[in-house]
């Protein structure tokens, strides 16, 4: 039993752990480029790994949060610009395979011994390096603070603070994306993902619609790498091709084209994703290594990512009529 | 339906013809691979002391102490002689009996313009320890007297020096170490070196090719950038290592074993997925996304066998064959010709018979294709089939050339593939091959540009795919359709 309330309480943790709110604002990043505009990005983590770099390398260099912050974002809307310049005139495809190859070599560079003065190379950006600033900023006592059954420290690395700004940074984005979506700029994307042509019939200039998607979508992307990497490190092996795999699952099981359908993804997502892990460390622990048991939740969620795209492809919050699946 | 029996008859005929080919393709490799099995002594080169093992191990590094690799180290002693050549990582083998041993550096092997340190090393092998020999390859280092060689200390067991970088490194290099890939400590390579580059390249392009063209027919015939064909490259690797190592077949049975067991996943995927899902209707974006699921379900499961380590294919050291003034591994030369083998057969497959024909007119038209009484459900299964089995065959070739991979090697190759498939003209078999050639090129190449450090060659395969998206869409041999 003791077990039990242990493994249930580390799940409920994961609830308002500072990577769920990651993972939801680049689902919600996702969102604006796959849900609401029908653009193929594969490349989210590379993304979230421009914001770390820049937000971390921008404050070991002696910035202030709020202009780290800016660079950060500034980072991801470079990133989509160069993407999305050859791509978004061509066919979804392009995009999806430009955007997955760049993250990847984003990765590469970042670990690469060519920048290491900056990146930190493959061993990339310690936490105390960049961290200082964003926890100075904190207005909470120092201390220890319980609710519930989650007990965290008020100020610090994995703390309230911490989890409090993510969570608002989340929120925002998501009033920013109800904003936005429901104005005549977000109907147009709504067309340009039912069908292209016909909105470029009606006059208007469906690159530059694609365009300014992308840009905003990949800032919300290089945000959730900086939430990312505040509790912990920035380390460009984490953030490879399985992130964004990760954030795909996340936002398709809430539910794309949906506003809160990222945020309550990512939450159940993890939630399960850790009940999973914890619950078959502890009932397979005679049976396979840890490592293993790591490796068949990762099993588990691509074969659940195939499942939830075969049988239910809204998602638990989509509507099936609205999102046609069907992008040029 | 009568119209569809003779294709029928005729796609098994030629299924068993590229069968027989194959097999007679691997033979062949198998006649030329059993010499190299027999005169090499099989001793793994990576040693791990214990109490009852003494390992020595050769470090070749250069000037700025980084790992040299591509050179021969012979250690001999104790009745024992074995040629070790030097990867990125450290490499080291168990030696029969403690006691002194020398290393002796190959001084033919070493870069255009270099010389060691000093041409032996004397070291004192211990059970439970690592013995190293260090050599310093340096332009114009001026050797030391050999009779003075030092005696490197030997280092106990659990020194985490060496070993820490190696795991630590378990990403670094995808899984593909550039043999030869050396450079002068100064300015612009040699042209020896860029024409050993380049045929590294065409050897990298072949290997790349095998996979590209199954990615490209997939995508011809079924609209689907399969974003799992990187895993199913790994796929053939770790088969390749399991029935090699594990299952202890000769080398070409094991490429059979490889082959046929990577078609047949491509076949069930078919049965179970892409089949049922094309009934349905489901749209091609859909279907990305589960191409997607796929990769990381298969990724999870690949490394549930190997982990994050390093595997080597072959236990043996690698021997190195100079052709044409190209130095690469006798399993190399092999691996490219049965690649060029297959390759002619794929294209004598695609042009010259019925069910080629026929796969080539679903790629171009599916719909008109149907009319004329082909069945596009067959041909897509049989495109699977023939994806999946040379992506497998691919995997494992660049596994036993490049000395090792890891589960990341497919990650990597899914850039370069698609890549090649882009430059070449997407759907088409031929623009892949040609694409592949000149991305394996330009990737090997790039490493001799001064101070471009080798993780980041795989960065011209996205600098090209960029520049060719920016200029000509379409592909070197593609056909321009107007999208937007």
């Amino acid at each position: 039993m003791d077990e039990l309330s242990r493994i249930l309480i580390q799940a409920l943790g994961q609830l308002v752990a500072p990577a769920t709110a990651a993972y939801a604002l680049a689902a919600i990043g996702l969102n604006l480029h796959f849900g609401y505009t029908g653009l193929l990005n594969i490349g989210q983590a590379g993304f979230m790994l421009m914001g770390a770099y820049g937000f971390a390398i921008a404050t070991v260099e002696g910035a202030p949060f709020w202009l780290a912050f800016l660079v950060a974002a500034g980072a991801g809307a470079l990133l989509a610009l160069l993407l999305g310049i050859p791509t978004l005139k061509l066919r979804g495809d392009y995009l999806a395979i430009v955007t997955i190859s760049a993250a990847e070599i984003i990765r590469f560079a970042g670990r690469s011994t060519l920048w290491a003065d900056y990146t930190g190379g493959a061993s990339g950006l310690a936490g105390s390096a960049y961290k200082g600033p964003f926890q100075e900023l904190s207005p909470l006592p120092d201390g220890r603070t319980t609710i519930g059954p989650l007990e965290y420290l008020n100020n610090g690395s994995d703390s309230w603070w911490t989890r409090i700004f993510a969570w608002s940074v989340v929120l925002v984005a998501v009033l920013v994306v109800w904003l936005i979506t429901r104005s005549p700029w977000g109907r147009v994307l709504k067309g340009i993902r039912e069908d292209e042509d016909a909105v470029r019939a009606l006059g208007k200039n469906v690159f530059a619609y694609k365009m300014q998607a992308l840009v905003l979508g990949g800032v919300a992307g290089s945000l959730a790498g900086l939430l990312f990497v505040l509790p912990i490190s920035v380390a460009p092996d984490n953030m490879g091709r399985t992130l964004t795999f990760f954030v795909w699952t996340v936002m398709l099981l809430g539910g794309a084209a949906t506003l809160f359908g990222p945020v309550l993804g990512s939450m159940l997502f993890f939630f399960v994703y850790m009940l999973l892990r914890t619950g078959m460390r502890a009932g397979l622990a005679d049976v396979m290594p840890a490592q293993n048991v790591e490796h068949l939740a990762g099993l588990m969620v691509g074969v659940a990512l195939m499942c939830i795209v075969i049988f239910r492809p809204q998602g638990i919050l989509g509507n099936k009529k609205e999102l046609a699946f069907d992008v040029r | 339906m009568t119209a569809d029996r003779p294709i029928a008859s005729a796609a098994r005929r030629i299924l068993a013809v590229g069968v027989a080919a194959l097999a007679a393709a691997t033979a062949s490799a198998a006649m030329l691979a059993a010499p190299a099995a027999a005169s090499t002594t099989d001793v793994a080169t990576n040693c791990t002391p214990d109490g009852s093992t003494a390992c020595v191990s050769p470090v070749v590094l250069d000037s700025d102490n980084d790992p040299l690799p591509g050179i021969d180290v012979t250690i001999a002693g104790q009745g024992f002689e074995e040629v070790v050549t030097s990867t990125d990582g450290p490499v080291s083998v168990a030696v029969p009996e403690v006691g002194t041993y020398t290393l002796t550096i190959d001084q033919d092997t070493l870069p255009e313009g270099t010389t060691a340190n000093a041409t032996e090393r004397q070291v004192t092998a211990q059970l439970g320890s690592t013995a190293r020999g260090a050599f310093r390859i340096g332009e114009g280092v001026a050797p030391e007297d050999g009779g003075g060689a030092t005696d490197e200390p030997t280092e106990p067991a659990d020194d985490g020096a060496t070993g820490g970088a190696d795991a630590g490194g378990a990403g670094e290099d995808p899984g593909i170490g550039a043999e030869g890939s050396t450079q002068n400590a100064s300015g612009w390579p040699a042209f020896s070196q860029v024409w050993q580059q380049f045929g590294s390249g065409i050897r990298f392009g072949l290997l790349l090719a095998l996979a590209s063209v199954g990615l490209s027919l997939i995508y011809g015939t079924t609209g689907i950038s399969a974003f799992s064909h990187g895993e199913q490259v790994t796929l053939g690797a770790l088969l390749g290592f399991i029935s090699v190592n594990w299952w202890g077949l000769p080398v070409p049975l094991a490429v059979v074993v490889t082959i046929v067991i990577c078609a047949a996943t491509g076949w069930v995927q078919d049965m179970v997925l892409w089949g049922p899902l094309r009934k349905r209707g489901t749209p091609v974006m859909q279907l990305m996304i589960v191409t997607i699921g796929l990769s990381m379900a298969l990724q999870y499961v690949i490394q549930m066998f190997i982990g994050g380590r390093s595997q080597r294919v072959l236990p043996n050291n690698a021997r190195p064959l100079e052709i044409a003034g190209i130095t690469l591994s006798t399993a190399s030369w092999i691996s490219m010709a049965v690649a060029v083998v297959v390759i002619l057969a794929m294209a004598w497959f695609l042009t010259q018979t019925r069910i080629g024909q026929a796969t080539r007119a679903v790629s171009d038209n599916a719909a008109l294709a149907a009319a004329t009484g082909i069945n596009p459900d067959r041909i897509v299964r049989i495109v699977w089939i023939m994806s999946t089995g040379l992506a497998g065959l691919s995997g494992m070739l660049l596994a036993i050339s490049f000395g090792s991979f890891t589960w990341t090697l497919g990650m990597i190759l899914l850039l370069l593939m698609f890549a090649s498939v882009t430059l070449g003209g997407m759907g088409t078999a031929f623009g892949a091959l040609a694409g592949s050639i000149v991305i394996g090129i330009v990737v090997e190449m790039s490493t001799l540009i001064p101070g471009m450090p080798s993780s980041l060659r795989y960065a011209s395969g996205l600098l090209i795919l960029i520049l060719v998206l920016l200029i000509r869409p379409q592909g070197l041999l593609g056909r321009a359709v107007r999208v937007g």
